[in-house]
Order: C-alpha cells, then structure tokens, then sequence
C-alpha cells in the first residue's frame, strides 16, 4: 500500500506539487519509487529554468531504467533538492520529503487539471 | 495479435513472494524480489538463487554429434572430457551471432546445449537446419527442464547441505549427472555473474522441490535485475545488446571464444578469421564516466561531434560505485584510455575507454 498525502495534487506520470503560496514542491509520489525500486540518480534542471506543465524536465534513473520528469505545472525553477546530487536514494526513503525542485509557479489554475489524494489513490488502483 | 505470455515451474511461487514481475524473452519472469541493490550484493557477498527455468535445452545425439556440434559452435569440443562444459557462439556464416550458449558434454556423442530464452525458436531451427547434414538427433528439451542457479561464494554450502547434493567436487565449467528422487539431473559449476556458483537442470517438480528447501533455508531469491548487473560488472556478455546478428563474437572481443584452427571449422569462421586479421570496423569498449549520470542501452557515443558508436549496456555500478558502459565504437575511437562522449538525454558527458572488467570475478577454479 503506497503512502498518498492529502493536500497535494498528483498526475497521472505520478510526479505531485505541494503548493506553499506562488511555490509549488514537486517531486515523484511514493507509489512511483516503489515502482522504480533503487533510485541511483536524479538529472535535475538548473535554477532559473522554465519548466512547462506535462512536459518532461529531467529524469529519475534507478538501477534498471531512467524514467523521465514531468512538471504538473509551468513555471521558473527557484531552487533544486541539492541532497538529492550525494544521496539519490533518498527518495527510496520519504519520497514525499525529498521533493525534487521547488518552482514558482506562472499559472495556479494548471492545479485544477490535476488529481486530489482521493483521485490518484484511485488511480494507482489502491 | 499478442503471443502468450509464457510461465517457468516457479510463477506462482514468485508472485506469491511479492516479486515485481515483467515480461523477459516471451516468459513473465521476476525482475525483483526485495531490491536489485540487495539480491546483487547477496551473491557478491553470499548466495542468491535465480529461477532461469526459461533458458532452452537442446540434446545433441547420434554418431556425428561431436563432429556437428563442433561444425556449429565456435569453440572446441573434439576431445573433450565427460562433463566438460564450454562457452562460445553459433554464428551466421557472414560472423554474425546467432546465439551464444554453453555446451555440456554428457557422453561420448551426446551433447547438452543451454541456449538464450528469447532464442529458442530461432536456435531450434538453425540447429535443424544445419542438421540435415550430418547423422544426428536434435531434441528441444526446453519444456521439460527447469533450471536454477545458486551463486555466490556460499553457493557450495547450500548446495551441499541444504539440496544435498553431491557436487563439491566439480571444478569450474564442469558438470555432472547425479540421482534426486528418483530422475536424473544435471549439475555443473557455472554461473552467470562472475562469482563461484552452480546450475541445476531438472524437471519441474525437483526444481520446485530445491526452490522450497532454499527458500525455507533463508537463501535470498535473485530477480533478473541484478542478474544483468552482476553479469555486466564483471564484463560478461548479453545476447541482444553485445552480440547480435549483427554483432560477431570478434567484435565483442571473444575471439578466445573462437577456436579458428580446429580441424573442419565452424560456420562464420572465414568471415570472423578475417575480421581478426584486418580488425573489425566495430569493437565493444568499456567506458567510465565521472558524472554519475548514467548511459543506457542506445545512447549515442561522440568523438568531438561526430557519432561514433551507441551504448550496449550501462548502469550506475553497485560492486563498483561509478557511471560504467559496454560500446559498440569505430575500432580506432575504441583505443583503450580515449576520451569519448556519451549523449545522455539534452546533455553529453565526458568517457574514458576502459577495460570491460569493472569487477574482479572471484571464480572457484
């Protein structure tokens, strides 16, 4: 049984946003690091990037395969999860925790396309 | 229309154990149980076994079946003592693989060939193919044998005290038949992650049998992930990334594979003798990167900005913490210590040729 957070909003390539006023915290949902099992690198953007709603912006690679990023919403990278450069297994340990980049987000109405805790849990079938 | 999806002797019993479970060369096989990280370091540190029921048995017999078997395989049979196992290719006459393979000689003109999963079909029909020739037997055995490997540097221990079985003695690449409830089986000291370990073929009942003691003994189950990383480490080749019909043994540096004095030859010699006298086009290379981002299989390989080559294999190593690659490269770009590039999604990261051994295996010989 996957840990699903209430209050966050979910996608269907399992990435969530925790949204904290124009910021939102995004990151990849518990169910997803399970999936992946062993994660061994994360290929994060640079500050300042734009990242663009459904569009790929780095990848999470664990020890079989590299999965690509998508951002549930568009905006400018304010900072990345710099532990997650020394100690990408972290999101193995509280995915939920480990949010990858922190992004201020350009357009807050994107959040109402995206699935609520009850949603997501339905969609992974749990 | 989807062929069907086909089950080892031990499905049930995997899903049962919780393994994350995903289609490999036609079977639904397990990929993890636990984690890739920790069923690896079990036979690098321990033991593990893997389920490998879906791998293809084929039985030479017959007056010619030194002579065919050596005409068909790469390395040297002729001679060889009882229980002899050798590795080495089938080849299309133009050098290309058309599979690589162990074989195990069980008698005098009977020989036990164990061939890739996702070539069964294709191998059955070369090998009958080639057959027509001589005075031979082909029998695909494939349904009827299950097989497990126990690995690891307590693989003997288990072995011996937990399935019972007399095998202690057999040295690297040997094999031999021993009695298990009332069926013949076979045994031999072979591996496919460069750490001392054995294979067991046997039908299906027995190898449900030895799962259940090992299992019941703590014996840690070994998905296909980690089985792919303890091979790559240690240099070892996988069929359908280093070899393929387009990928000769003497490209893939295992010529020592390829015995091109024995008498009569084998098909594909002439076109690999040449490709070792000139030097093929292509040459698959280690690579080391210092990033920790990772190369995978397809990614391009640049020098300066010209595409030189692509990824067979790549992973973040677990035995040995670093960013590691098998290429398939032009032979002069191939140079040991050469700076190359690999492509990794928008960015390109700098590579060293390397050798391919990025773990010393710990064979028992």
């Amino acid at each position: 049984m996957s840990k699903i957070i209430d209050g966050l909003y979910y996608c269907e390539s399992h990435e969530y946003v925790r949204v904290d006023g124009e910021f939102g915290y995004i990151g990849i949902t518990d169910y997803a690091q399970h999936e992946l099992g062993n994660v061994v690198y994360v290929d994060m953007p640079e500050v300042d990037d734009e990242v663009t709603a459904g569009e790929e912006f780095g990848a999470v690679e664990s020890v079989k395969a590299a999965s690509d990023l998508n951002s549930p919403v568009s905006g400018t990278v304010v900072e990345v999860n710099e532990a997650l450069e020394d100690e990408p297994g972290l999101i193995n340990k509280d995915a939920f925790e480990n949010w990858i980049i922190k992004v201020q987000m350009s357009d807050a109405s994107e959040l109402e396309g995206l699935m609520d805790a009850a949603a997501y849990k339905a969609f992974i079938g749990e | 229309m989807a062929e069907e999806i086909k089950m080892t002797c031990l499905h049930d019993k995997h899903v049962a154990l919780g393994a994350l479970m995903t289609p490999f060369a036609g079977f639904d096989m397990p990929i993890q149980y636990k984690d890739i990280v920790t069923e690896h370091n079990a036979v690098r540190n321990a033991v593990g076994v893997f389920d490998v029921s879906h791998m293809g048995e084929v039985r030479v017999t017959g007056p010619e079946s030194e002579k065919f078997v050596n005409y068909i395989f790469t390395n040297d049979i002729a001679g060889a003592n009882l229980g002899q196992v050798f590795y080495g290719m089938m080849l299309y006459p133009n050098g290309g693989t058309v599979d690589d393979l162990l074989v195990y000689k069980m008698g005098e003109n009977d020989f036990f060939l164990v061939i890739n999963a996702a070539n069964i079909d294709k191998d059955v029909a070369w090998i009958n193919e080639q057959a027509a020739a001589f005075d031979v037997k082909v029998e695909n055995q494939s349904d009827y044998y299950g097989q497990l490997a126990v690995q690891g540097p307590e693989s003997e221990k288990q072995m011996v005290e937990t399935l019972k079985l007399d095998c202690a003695d057999l040295t690297f690449y040997t094999a031999k038949t021993l009695e298990y409830d009332g069926e013949t089986i076979i045994v031999s000291r072979t591996g496919y992650t460069g750490e001392d370990g054995f294979e067991v073929y046997a039908s299906h009942a027995a190898i449900n049998k030895m799962w259940d003691l090992l299992m019941a003994a703590g014996v840690q189950p070994c998905g296909l992930g980690c089985r792919d990383t303890l091979r790559f480490e240690v240099g070892l080749p996988l069929y359908g990334d280093e070899l393929t019909a387009d990928i000769s043994p003497v490209m893939a540096t295992l010529s020592m594979f390829c015995k091109f004095d024995k008498p009569g030859g084998f098909i594909g010699m002439e076109a690999c003798a040449k490709q070792k006298a000139e030097g093929s086009a292509k040459k698959l290379v280690g690579l080391e990167l210092k990033d920790k981002a990772i190369p995978r299989h397809g990614y391009e390989v640049l020098q300066g900005d010209k595409v030189v080559g692509y990824i067979t294999t790549g992973y973040r190593g677990i035995s040995v913490d670093k960013s590691l690659a098998f290429a398939l490269v032009d032979r002069e770009a191939g140079a040991l210590d050469n700076e190359l590039l690999v492509r990794i999604r928008k960015k390109v990261f700098p590579a060293t040729v390397v050798k391919k051994r990025f773990y010393k295996k710990s064979y028992k010989k």
